[in-house]
This record gives C-alpha cells, structure tokens and sequence, in this order.
C-alpha cells in the first residue's frame, strides 16, 4: 500500500484492508510509538468535521508526527478563490501525506491524481469516507472475533448514509447477511443492493426495528435526518419509529454489539450507554489505531 | 421507390471525398453536428432529417467533405447516436462502412449529472465509465454517481 491514495474503499483489495486492521491491532497494543518523528502530514479539512480531524490528528501525534492544515476552507487560500489543484499541489510539497476532507463529491480522486504525494480520503461530499468503514470493520471484527458470515442490522437513514454504503460493499466480501431497517423513503438504494446480489448473499428488508433485535450481531445504527423528508409530517411519523431503547435490548444475542458511526442525536437513548451491548464509543477510539495503520502503511513504515 | 433510391444514391456518391454518417436518429442530428464542431467547419457539408428508413422508419444523416474522423470524434457520435453508421468515401468510392462502437470510457465531452460533483465546480475535464453500453449509462470516475442517456448535456 506505499505511496497509494485510498479515495474509495474499492480502492483496496479484501486482503489489503484485512492486512490494514492486522496492523491497527498492533497499534492498538502499543498506540505511542514514535515511528512518525520525521513525517509531516497535512489536514485539509475544506469544511468542518471535528471528530474526524481529531481522530487523524490524535493519530499523528501519538507517532510522533508533525501535523499541518486547516479546518476549513474560510481559514484558507480557498476564499481566495485558488483552485482545488494549486491548493493540492502545493500542500503535497509541504508534507509527506494529505488528508483531506470536502464538501464536493470527487474531490478526493482528484486530488489523488494531481498530488506528489498519497490522499487520504477523508469524507467527499455524499460519495465516501473510507477510514470510516475500515474503523467499522475493525470493531465488528474485534466485537465478533471474525468478519464472515455475520447478521448483520443497518438502521435509519440508508438511502443516503454513505457509511451505510461502503460498510454494505466491503462487507459484502465476508458472505454476511444483510437485514436493513429503515422507513420505506430511506430504503439502501438498488446500486447497492446490485453489490450484495453479485455475490448471491441474502439481505432482508424491515420498517420495524423489534424485528431484528433477537438474532443480529451487531445492530449498526444511523441518524435520520429531518432534511431528508420532502414531507415534514412523514418525518415526525417516523422519527420515533428508529430510536433504539435499552428496554428493548432484553432479547437479544448475547454477542450482540450496538454500532453508530456518531454524532449521535436522539436515535440511541443515553440509557443504552451503560449496556454491555453498547460499543459506539469504544468504535470511536478503534479510527485512532485504523488511522494510524494506514498512515503506517501507506507511508510505508509498517 | 425506384427514382427516389437513384436520387439518394447520386447524392452519396456525389461525395469525392469524405465521411458520411447515416442512420443517425432524426432528432440527434443537430446535437451530432454540434457536438463534433460542424457548426463552424469550412468544407462542404451536406445534412438530412426525417428522410425515409427502411431499418427506422426517419433517420438523419450528414455528409462532411474531405473529413475523416478520429477515434474521439468517432466516441461522440457513438455516445449521441449509438446507431451511427460510418461510411468513408475516397475517390467516389465507399473504403468502409462500420457501425459506431460505444467506448469504454468517455472523456471531456458529457458534463456529470450531480451538481456537487467536484467536475461542475473546478476546471477538470470530465471523465466516465460506460457501465451499460445498451441504455448507455455512465458512471462519473470522480464522484461515482451515474448519469444516463436522458440527461446527457454535452460540453
């Protein structure tokens, strides 16, 4: 993986991204090691997203690498109308490593091309955020000591969740079954559903939650947002509908771990928290060791 | 129908030199002529619509003289009209006659569908993968979303 981009998570193999998680949990073991003391890696956060960037950052400076960038485009040469490319091209001279989060779809792949050095994609517009779909692997992998043949659960938002999408594409390489809840407007869109089809897996669809609880592993929740209703009174019908309650975890597998790729609003209740099936925070801390693996390998120090 | 094929013949092989597009569907061929930059060519050009069809009941066609076109100029015509057919005449005589192919790829000439792809805010030329050559869909190598046919705009 030297020196390579990773815009889309098609963008790696199934043996690489495996081999990407073997290495975030060595990291995870031992996450201060100073391996980066020479790199300089930029973030170029064209808008904001803080928990990203922290992640990234607390990534870096854990190795003991220098970060450099911005946290959005108002703070840059950006506002002062410079082309995406001259701002690549020259941060790439500044720095070993961009990451790099924007508002416009394929701005990521672009960068790639025009960069001397490998892209990060850290989230372009609606199309991808890979890093969040390897944290995602990862902590499915450590909560079920294996990837394949799972059941899993996406709730809420899947029609336009784009971690839904990706964690849906790559999953579809470990022979899982697919049980998507969702209300009827937000149902995960036919192109990738063709992913899971190629491969002749199974997937489900549901509009009621309590269906899946008793025999999923990981119930991987999102948030609905209000935005995405042309109908105000359809979102108030089911804003409710997809909230995930402590009270209604009673029956369910004892393996069973509740995933949210966070900022959480109300989807899941504060009482589920304290549950032992409760790992959305520990799923936040898993992206520092994913982040430093694939900064490791694609700087080629590990 | 015997007079009328003559006359049509005479009119082809009037060319000397040049190509002729035939088959394309009446209603593309203003978009064929614009989009291959026929609208400020200086050699004779020649152009039909709604003429008879035995294979489409209307089609279009456009005779250029002493022009010969090339691969991407072949994929434009391909992607506006898939029923092209070529016919390259030199000397008053047809050389080829070859269906268009529809490309793997199209570059620079369709614009991206989403308008928050980073190819409608940026000076970067367009670039697609053809993912279904019969209802020609296009998905964008930048921001992954699929423009179809209907929503072709050409640049």
């Amino acid at each position: 993986m030297k020196n390579r981009s990773l815009v889309s998570i098609n963008d790696y193999s199934k043996e690489e991204y495996l081999k990407i998680l073997d290495i975030a949990e060595e990291f995870e073991k031992n996450p201060k090691q100073k391996i980066l003391e020479n790199y300089v890696v930029a973030t170029l956060f064209f808008e904001p997203s803080t928990r990203t960037r922290l992640s990234f950052e607390s990534a870096v400076n854990q190795l003991g690498g220098k970060v450099i960038g911005f946290t959005d485009a108002a703070s840059s040469s950006v506002k002062k109308g410079e082309s995406l490319k001259d701002t690549i091209k020259t941060v790439a001279n500044y720095s070993d490593l961009i990451v790099m989060r924007h508002p416009l779809e394929g701005s990521a792949r672009f960068a790639s091309e025009v960069s001397a050095v490998p892209i990060i994609n850290a989230g372009d517009g609606a199309n991808q955020h890979p890093t969040q779909c390897l944290l995602d692997l990862y902590s499915i992998r450590k909560t079920q000591g294996k990837l394949d043949n799972l059941h899993i659960a996406f709730v809420g938002d899947l029609k336009y969740g784009r971690t839904v999408h990706s964690n849906v594409i790559a999953l579809a390489n470990f022979n899982c079954t697919f049980h998507f809840v969702s209300p009827y407007e937000l149902k995960l869109p036919s192109a990738v559903k063709r992913h899971i089809k190629e491969k002749n897996l199974e997937y489900h669809q549901y509009t009621d939650l309590n269906e899946v609880i008793p025999f999923v592993d990981i119930l991987y929740m999102t948030r609905i947002q209000r935005e995405r209703f042309s109908d105000p009174v359809e979102y108030e019908r089911v804003k409710n509908a997809y909230i995930l309650n402590g009270n209604m975890l009673g029956n369910c597998k004892p393996n069973m771990k509740v995933l949210h790729p966070l900022p959480r609003v109300n989807e899941i209740n504060e009482n589920v928290d304290d549950m032992k099936e409760a790992y959305y925070f520990q799923q936040a801390r898993n992206g520092v060791y994913v982040r430093q693996a694939l900064m490791a390998s694609i700087l080629g120090i590990k | 129908m015997e007079s009328k094929k003559t006359r049509k013949e005479l009119i082809v092989s009037a060319l000397e030199n040049g190509t002729v597009i035939d088959h394309i569907p009446s209603k593309n061929v203003f978009q064929v002529i614009k989009i291959l930059g026929l609208d400020s060519f200086d050699n004779q050009i020649l152009f039909g619509t709604n003429l008879d069809s035995r294979r489409y009941g209307k089609k279009g066609i456009i005779k250029v003289k002493n022009k010969f076109f090339e691969k991407e100029e072949i994929n434009k015509i391909a992607i506006a009209a898939p029923s092209a057919t070529l016919i390259v005449i030199r000397d008053f005589e047809i050389i080829e006659k070859k269906a268009v192919e529809v490309p793997e790829v199209v570059d620079k000439f369709i614009k991206c569908i989403n308008p928050n792809c980073v190819t409608n805010h940026e000076n970067i030329p367009t670039r697609f993968s053809v993912i279904d050559k019969d209802a020609i869909k296009l998905q964008c190598h930048y921001c992954e979303k699929t423009t179809s046919k209907e929503n072709f705009i050409f640049i």
